[in-house]
Formats: C-alpha cells, sequence, structure tokens
C-alpha cells in the first residue's frame, strides 16, 4: 500500500469518528424527545419515578446527560439496562448476540453474493436462451416475495417434513440452527446480486475492450476471466454495501420468526420499553457498522478499479 | 515493380444480420484483393458495411450475424519450409481462427482508444498478453518486447508506462498502446477502423504517420476503414467505394481521386470540406442509404442518383472495366456502351484540377 492510499484511509478514518459523533449527539436528542420514560409502570408513584431517573442522572439537563454517556463511551461504558434486563451493563447484553446476528448476516450475505454473481454471469454469457430465463425467474421471485416466507417454507421442508434442521433457534448447534435463516436472507440478496451482475455483464461484454480482447485471438474463457469479469465486479461492489448492511441490520423479521436471539429482537424490545441506552447502543453499533462497510467499499473499489485509485495520477 | 504478392482474396461475400426486424442484407456481395505491402482503404458512409467486412475477415462478426457466401483466402508462408500456404477464413472452425488467425495473422485497431482498453488492467499486460497467449513467450521476453513496441510506437518512459492504466494517458498515447498491441504478434495484415476519428487533428496525423512508417518498416499490410477521404489520400494506396454493402468503385487512389467514374464517389468527393471553393454551402448527397431490411431492387444508389438511368431502377449493375486500366472498375450502367454520356457536376471538376495541381507540386 503506498503512501497516498495510506493517508486517504487515515483521512476516512477521522471522517468516520466525526460522523459517529454526530450520529451519538442525533441519536441522543431523538431518544430524548421521544415519549414515556423506562420506569414507565402503573404500580410506580411520581415520586418514586423521581428517585429514580436522579440516581441514573435523567433529572438532568440533556447536555450534561449527554455528556456522561460520551464519557462513558470513551472506556466502552454504554451505560446499563433500566427496563429489560436490569441493572445488567448494555456492553454484555448487546455483545452476546452481536456474533449470532451478524454472523448470520455476513453467512447470508456471502452465500448470497456468491450465488448471486454466478447466476447473473451465468445469465448474462447465455443471454435470451433457457438459462439467461431460468435465473430472471429465480431473481423475480427472490425480489417479490419476503424473506420470512422463505423461512416459513424451509421450516416446512427442514424442520417439519425431514426433521433434519431445528425448528428454533438452538443456542446449542448454533451452526445447524444458522443454516435455514442464512439461506432465507440469502434469498433476496442472489437475487438482487444476480439481476444486477447480469446487467453489468451485458453491458461490460458490449464495451470496445472485450471487441479488442477477442480480437487478440484470446479464448472465450480468458477474456472473460481476465478482461471481464473485474470490470463487472467493480459496479457490483457498489451495490453490495448496502445488501450486507441490510442482511446485518435488518434481520429483525427472521430473527422473530426462527426465534433467534439476536439484535434485531433486543432492539425492538428495547424500543417498546423505552430502554434507552440499550436502544442507543444498538443504533450506535448499527451506524458504525455502514461507516465501517462504507469505508471498506470505498478502500475496496481502489483495489479493482485503478481508476478510483486516489491520488495516483500523473 | 517485383511481384505482388496477394495475401487476402475476397470474393463474393454476403453478411446478413438478425434482428428484431427481421433479417438485413448487410453485406451484398463483396470483392477486393489485399497484396502484400500495400494499403486498401475502404471508403463509405456510416451503414454502408465498411467494418462489417473487416470484421468477418477477423472473425468477430456480432452473434447475430452470418456470412450467408462467398470466400476470404487468407495466404501465408510457412516459416520454415517457406510453402505458400491458402486457406478460406470462412471455412475455418472458430477455434482455428482463434488460435491461428485473430491478433496473429490479423490485427485490428479500433476506432476510440478511449473505450478499447481495459481500464483495470495495465499497459504493460495488456501488449504481453497476446505474445504470452500464442507463442508462449516468458514473461521477461514478452516484458522485453513490450518495451520494445512501446518505442517502435513513440511511446517514451516506456518502462514507467508499462505499470500504468489506460486512464492516465492520453487519447493519442492510447491509440499508440491500441498500435503496440496489434503488433505484438507481427500480423501480416493491420485492419485499421477509423483510426483517427475519435483524435484530434494533430494528433491523427502523427498516428497516420507513424502507422505507415510501421507498415514500411514490416512489411505489412493494412486495410483502412474510413469515411474520412482526406485519410484515404494520405495513407492509401488503392481504395474501394462501397455503398449499401457492395463496392461501387474501385482503383488506385489516383483513379478514385482524380478520374471518379461512379455518381456516387462524385458525391463524396463533392462533400469534402475544402477552404478553396466558392460555394457557400458544404455539398451533401441527397438523401440517405437504402433500407437493407428489403431487398433492393436494381442499384441501390438509384434513387439518390440524378443521373440514374431506367435499368437502374430494374437490374443491378456489374463491375465495368474501365478502359485503359486494368485497376479501376465501376458498378455502374452508366459505364455501358449504350448508355448517354454523362459528365461530373462542373464544381467537381474544377475541384479535381485544383487538388491535381497541388499534388503536382
Amino acid at each position: 500500500m503506498d503512501k497516498s492510499t495510506l493517508k486517504y484511509i487515515v483521512k476516512r478514518i477521522v471522517m468516520a469518528v466525526l460522523t459517529l459523533l454526530l450520529i451519538i449527539l442525533i441519536l441522543f436528542t431523538l431518544m430524548k424527545f421521544m415519549p414515556g420514560s423506562p420506569f414507565n409502570v402503573e404500580k410506580l408513584s411520581p415520586a418514586l419515578i423521581a428517585r429514580l431517573e436522579a440516581k441514573y442522572g435523567l433529572d438532568q439537563p440533556v447536555f450534561v446527560q449527554f455528556f456522561n454517556y460520551l464519557k462513558g463511551l470513551m472506556v466502552g461504558d454504554f451505560g446499563i439496562s433500566l427496563k429489560l434486563m436490569k441493572g445488567i451493563e448494555v456492553s454484555s447484553l448487546v455483545s452476546s448476540r452481536i456474533a449470532i446476528s451478524f454472523g448470520i448476516g455476513l453467512a447470508a450475505a456471502a452465500v448470497g453474493t456468491a450465488i448471486g454473481v454466478v447466476l447473473g454471469i451465468v445469465a448474462a454469457l447465455h443471454k435470451n436462451t433457457f438459462w439467461d430465463t431460468l435465473a430472471t425467474v429465480v431473481a423475480v421471485i427472490g425480489v417479490s416475495i419476503p424473506s420470512f416466507v422463505f423461512a416459513l417454507v424451509l421450516l416446512l421442508i427442514f424442520a417439519v417434513q425431514l426433521n433434519i434442521l431445528p425448528v428454533l433457534y438452538d443456542v446449542n448447534t448454533p451452526i445447524k440452527s444458522a443454516i435455514m435463516p442464512t439461506l432465507a436472507l440469502s434469498v433476496g440478496a442472489i437475487a438482487n446480486v444476480a439481476r444486477f451482475t447480469r446487467t453489468e455483464m451485458i453491458e461490460v461484454l458490449r464495451s470496445d475492450y472485450i471487441l479488442l480482447a477477442e480480437a487478440k485471438g484470446l479464448d472465450r474463457g480468458t477474456v472473460i476471466r481476465k478482461h471481464a469479469l473485474r470490470n463487472t465486479l467493480v459496479p457490483v461492489v457498489t451495490v453490495l454495501a448496502p445488501i450486507i448492511i441490510n442482511l446485518m441490520t435488518g434481520s429483525m423479521v427472521i430473527e422473530k420468526v426462527c426465534g433467534i436471539p439476536g439484535l434485531g429482537m433486543l432492539l425492538v424490545a428495547a424500543i417498546q420499553g423505552n430502554d434507552i441506552y440499550v436502544v442507543m447502543a444498538v443504533a450506535f453499533l448499527y451506524s458504525i457498522l455502514y461507516v465501517v462497510m462504507m469505508l471498506i467499499v470505498d478502500v475496496l473499489y481502489g483495489v479493482i478499479d485503478p481508476r478510483i485509485r486516489v491520488g495516483k495520477g500523473d | 515493380m517485383a511481384e505482388r504478392d496477394r495475401i487476402l482474396k475476397i470474393r463474393d461475400l454476403k453478411i446478413s444480420f438478425k434482428t428484431g426486424n427481421g433479417s438485413f442484407q448487410a453485406i451484398r456481395g463483396v470483392d477486393f484483393d489485399l497484396y502484400k505491402g500495400e494499403t486498401i482503404a475502404i471508403v463509405g458512409e456510416s451503414g454502408s458495411g465498411k467494418s462489417v467486412t473487416t470484421k468477418a475477415i477477423m472473425g468477430i462478426l456480432a452473434s447475430n450475424g452470418h456470412i450467408d457466401s462467398g470466400t476470404i483466402d487468407y495466404a501465408w508462408y510457412d516459416e520454415n519450409t517457406g510453402e505458400r500456404h491458402e486457406r478460406d477464413i470462412v471455412q475455418m472452425s472458430k477455434d482455428e481462427l482463434q488460435k491461428e488467425i485473430k491478433g496473429r495473422k490479423i490485427a485490428m485497431v479500433f476506432q476510440d482508444p478511449m473505450t478499447s482498453l481495459n481500464p483495470t488492467m495495465t499497459i504493460g499486460k495488456q501488449i504481453m498478453e497476446p505474445m504470452i497467449y500464442h507463442y508462449g513467450k516468458t514473461k521477461e521476453e514478452a516484458y522485453q518486447r513490450a518495451l520494445e513496441l512501446l518505442n517502435e510506437v513513440g511511446i517514451t518512459d516506456a518502462e514507467k508506462r508499462m505499470n500504468n492504466y489506460p486512464h492516465q494517458l492520453s487519447g493519442g498515447m492510447r491509440q499508440r498502446i491500441v498500435i503496440a498491441i496489434a503488433l505484438s504478434c507481427d500480423p501480416y495484415v493491420l485492419i485499421c477502423d477509423e483510426p483517427t476519428t475519435a483524435l484530434d487533428v494533430t494528433i491523427q496525423a502523427k498516428i497516420l504517420e507513424l502507422i505507415k512508417e510501421l507498415q514500411v518498416k514490416k512489411g505489412i499490410s493494412v486495410i483502412y476503414i474510413t469515411h474520412d477521404l482526406g485519410v484515404v489520400a494520405k495513407v492509401a494506396d488503392y481504395v474501394n467505394v462501397m455503398y449499401a454493402g457492395k463496392i461501387v468503385e474501385k482503383g488506385t487512389i489516383d483513379e478514385i481521386f482524380y478520374e471518379p467514374r461512379h455518381p456516387y464517389t462524385w458525391g463524396l468527393l463533392s462533400a469534402m470540406p475544402d477552404l478553396d471553393t466558392d460555394d457557400d454551402e458544404l455539398y451533401t448527397i441527397p438523401g440517405s442509404p437504402p433500407n437493407l431490411t428489403q431487398e433492393v431492387v436494381g442499384d441501390a444508389f438509384a434513387p439518390r442518383n440524378q443521373f440514374a438511368l431506367n435499368i437502374d431502377l430494374r437490374l443491378d449493375p456489374p463491375m465495368f472495366d474501365v478502359p485503359g486500366s486494368n485497376t479501376h472498375q465501376v458498378a455502374s450502367w452508366l459505364m455501358h456502351e449504350k448508355a448517354p454520356k454523362v459528365e461530373m457536376p462542373e464544381s467537381l471538376k474544377r475541384r479535381i484540377q485544383r487538388m491535381k495541381k497541388e499534388g503536382a507540386k
């Protein structure tokens, strides 16, 4: 890695940290504007609620609360859960679920990208034939049917009929339990990536440099591997980032259907219960994920496409 | 003059394309020859079939294109025995074409250097690729040869350029790279498809000079495809004027420029921009080329031809030899002995007179 690339990455990281700070501020303000309180229980008298709020510092002015929260963040203290698991540290509450949610999300992204790219390429290479139509049909089905429907179908086949996979997520067999939700989640990604790859590949195959590569007398396989593939993948990477993030964060429905103790379930429960620090932590985590993914993708572009490589032109 | 050695002989080539609106005949019987070390130009409007003809020679026709009939005989000498071989490219298998002809014996320079290089591969790799692929050269050998080629096509700083990507070079430089790639496997025939159209004028001249220089040095034959008669005048030995998938007039450069016989050639020459003319307006040939999805009856140019005869509407003219020349041929009924005598337009006559004077200087 040369100096200018390194400089670019450092600059991007500084920007990312600033972005995250801004996000915390906005999140915090939003949480404060939300109606209700974690202690909103009928049994508690107003005096008791006031005492509880004083105990956790919720009676102080918002900006004081904000700086206290920031101070905590600096040392990795995300506060404690005020409602869901009273008194448990948010960090431990969240960390036990990160691995499960992100693991399934990443696995689904990997499966979705791999199958999607292959499908897209096959479709593009056999444009207007049976294979192309088949790939298109698969893509349309994948895009238009929600993932939980697939989850239910898989459930019916593999858990109920064949009885080879657990119906609900079992913490003791994490890999076996993850197969079904991973597959269900990946269908949408497969469809999206396949459609996009197909369009890009067709575009690339029409370009002049592919004609030149053919005029060089290279065989079809070499032309595709060495000249078409990389140029197809550049734009595919752009759509990959949002797809991966969606899979890692947006699996709430699947988590519910398959009974996965993941981040999505936690977030929904925390919002319903006004458990502010838990909401903050999960939302913050999602933001970090976005920012980091975008950074990775931007650096990755440069690796694949020299035109975007920064500050190296003559 | 030494015996001319014919390396490409094209006869009665017919090519059609299948499209959503039915099939159309892009090439309707093309004949021409190419001799060693010589340059021919194929001129004509867009859609006249210039590029399609050469793509057929290269075997890179679009997948909906089909060679209906005709032969493209390619001749070469065995490197060891010196024996002359001749093969019909049309009859060759795809595999053979790819391994033996494309890039190796016949190479091509494309129109737009801005898009004809792979944007994600270094210049060096793109030049080395065909040598390694076809001749099994090692990376080091290919690298050395690529450096030589870069020097030959006039690129300074060759070593640095090897690691550059196309976007780091100017259009003129990129076209030099494309030429270097074309020459990398020492082809016998170089096809240049509008090689200077996308470049600005000062660079155009340099690229044309470069191609000419390399041609003389390496003794290769060149086919130019262009609609720019200015380019033709600079580079070609022989000219084929193409219209609606047929060659309508062919001859030496002097015959086409100074003694054109076909009304279409007259139109092309009149439509050339010229500073010394008294006319205020630039001449254009009226009408537009025919729709080739329908079968053309008679001479395809007849509807645009002010000199058209009745027979033009019924029968396609054959190639007539121009008396007193064994190179000049014209496909027009006006050449028939019974046809009324028609003179080229006065303004064109004056223009040719001027060109002759300038040429003599």
